[in-house]
């Protein structure tokens, strides 16, 4: 964290606005609220949707959020199944376009299963977060231009 | 810069209950200015008296659960319920957690429910004009509630509430006593009074004292109203039903007495009166930078030059022309 900690002045633009969720029966959330902290700190508006949530629902807080990227945490194993359900749900509400990644207790070997579904990044255990800011920034651009 | 057949278009599909339209229709008016201002007199247009709650109060006081206990009821009536929570800004990274949603997900898939949260960011009044224009567009689309959440500081906030056609004040026990609530600010301008956690000891003490206060006719904003204090507990969901009713009294008063035509009055004169600002900053700054970038770039004289710059702006915007 930077050491300059200085009041920032308003700006009118938006911030980036990231939706941060846990899917399914889940309950470990502390790595969540440490990647929701940190990208706050990082200076993005994140949107928290708390502990076992289903797929709809978080289909539904992203499309009414307008968020600019969502980032799923699973630490119970059924992340290749909830990728692919997300993403299916998303572009079948016409938001398709909003870039998914995921994080959490995620074995090496699903890293390209996930990718292959459509997840654009998996941040393992461990995974510094100015890594997980600089990629998220670097997709929110990409999906702009 | 956002083209004017996009916003139409966006309007046209949410207007057809497309939430996705709708959710980015907000992202373009969050930032509202002179390009954009046309697509808010539009929306206004096609208001349809939509029964506008502020709901304030200090953070902690559960106002999200409440809300979100209170939209089961609203929709069982048969309302279409949206709702704006306002989360602050950290003045540090500037960046925000948006935690109200999540006390709310239950409703988060309800075709009547359209759930929106923004942050106190935003310049001079920015956050103002923006949950004002998102006021007039869920009015425009048929949403019979708008409920805007806010932690009730913070003068724009305040002015925020002077939209809402019924003003909601949550408190709960343990939260001070009489003299606190006897305080200026928002808890001045309060219809209905809330003491959430009615199910914690010491909440008779604080009821109380708001009854003290409430009864004593000088609070509240208008003329025959007598704002109730409703006793709460939205983890036992006790007093739910008694608060909707209590807006629905709220909202046949402002309707008998002639009042909410002129709150919504009032509601677009801030509304006029926050573009005008907008308009004229948007414009200032483009002059101002237009003069900085004329600038040698050498170390001294800078009071001078901040002095040339300011009267050449203000010379300028007496001559300029808001499209």
């Amino acid at each position: 964290m930077s050491t300059e900690r200085m009041l920032s002045p308003p700006t009118t633009r938006r911030k980036i606005k990231v939706l941060v969720a846990k899917i399914g029966l889940d309950g470990h959330d502390r790595g969540a609220k440490v990647i929701a902290r940190a990208l706050r700190d990082a200076g993005f508006e994140v949107v928290y949707t708390g502990l076992r949530q289903t797929v709809d629902q978080v289909v539904a807080a992203a499309i009414q959020e307008d968020v600019d990227i969502i980032g799923v945490n699973q630490h119970e194993g059924s992340h290749v199944y909830i990728a692919r359900k997300l993403l299916e749900k998303l572009r079948e509400h016409g938001a398709g376009d909003i870039p998914v990644v995921m994080g959490g207790s995620i074995p090496v070997v699903d890293v390209e299963v996930l990718k292959s579904v459509g997840v654009k990044e998996v941040f393992l255990p461990g995974t510094p977060i100015d890594e997980v800011v600089s990629k998220l920034l670097r997709l929110v651009e990409e999906r702009k231009s | 810069m956002v083209s004017r057949d996009y916003v139409l278009s966006l309007i046209e599909k949410a207007e057809k209950g497309d939430k996705r339209a709708l959710g980015r229709l907000l992202t373009v008016l969050e930032d509202v200015g002179s390009e954009t201002a046309w697509a808010l007199e539009y929306l206004a247009s096609r208001s349809r008296g939509a029964h506008v709650i502020g709901v304030t109060g200090i953070p902690g006081a559960g106002k999200s659960s409440l809300i979100s206990r209170a939209i089961s009821v609203l929709r069982r009536k048969g309302y279409r319920v949206a709702v704006i929570t306002i989360d602050p800004t950290s003045p540090l990274s500037s960046g925000a957690i948006l935690g109200d949603r999540l006390r709310m997900q239950e409703h988060a898939t309800d075709p009547g429910v359209f759930i929106r949260s923004v942050t106190t960011a935003g310049l001079l009044g920015g956050l103002s004009l923006s949950t004002l224009s998102m006021i007039e567009a869920f009015d425009a689309l048929g949403y019979d509630k708008v409920i805007v959440e806010t932690v009730g500081v913070g003068q724009s906030e305040t002015l925020i509430m002077n939209a809402a056609d019924t003003i909601v004040v949550v408190t709960m026990p343990g939260a001070g006593d009489d003299v606190q609530a006897l305080k200026a600010g928002v808890f001045e301008i309060g219809d209905i009074y809330v003491v959430n956690k009615s199910d914690k000891p010491e909440a008779s003490k604080t009821y109380e004292y708001m009854l003290f206060v409430a009864e004593k006719g000088d609070i509240g904003r208008s003329g025959s109203w007598k704002p109730p204090v409703i006793k709460t507990s939205s983890t036992l969901g006790m007093g739910i039903r008694e608060l909707v009713e209590a807006l629905e009294k709220h909202l046949e008063y402002l309707k008998g007495s002639g009042e909410k035509k002129l709150r919504l009055a009032s509601r677009r004169k801030l509304l006029v009166k926050l573009l005008a600002e907008k308009m004229v900053m948007d414009s200032l700054k483009t002059v101002t930078e237009a003069e900085l970038s004329k600038l040698q770039d050498d170390l001294e004289g800078f009071y001078e030059k901040a002095l040339r710059i300011a009267k050449a702006t203000g010379e300028k915007l007496v001559n300029l022309r808001i499209q």
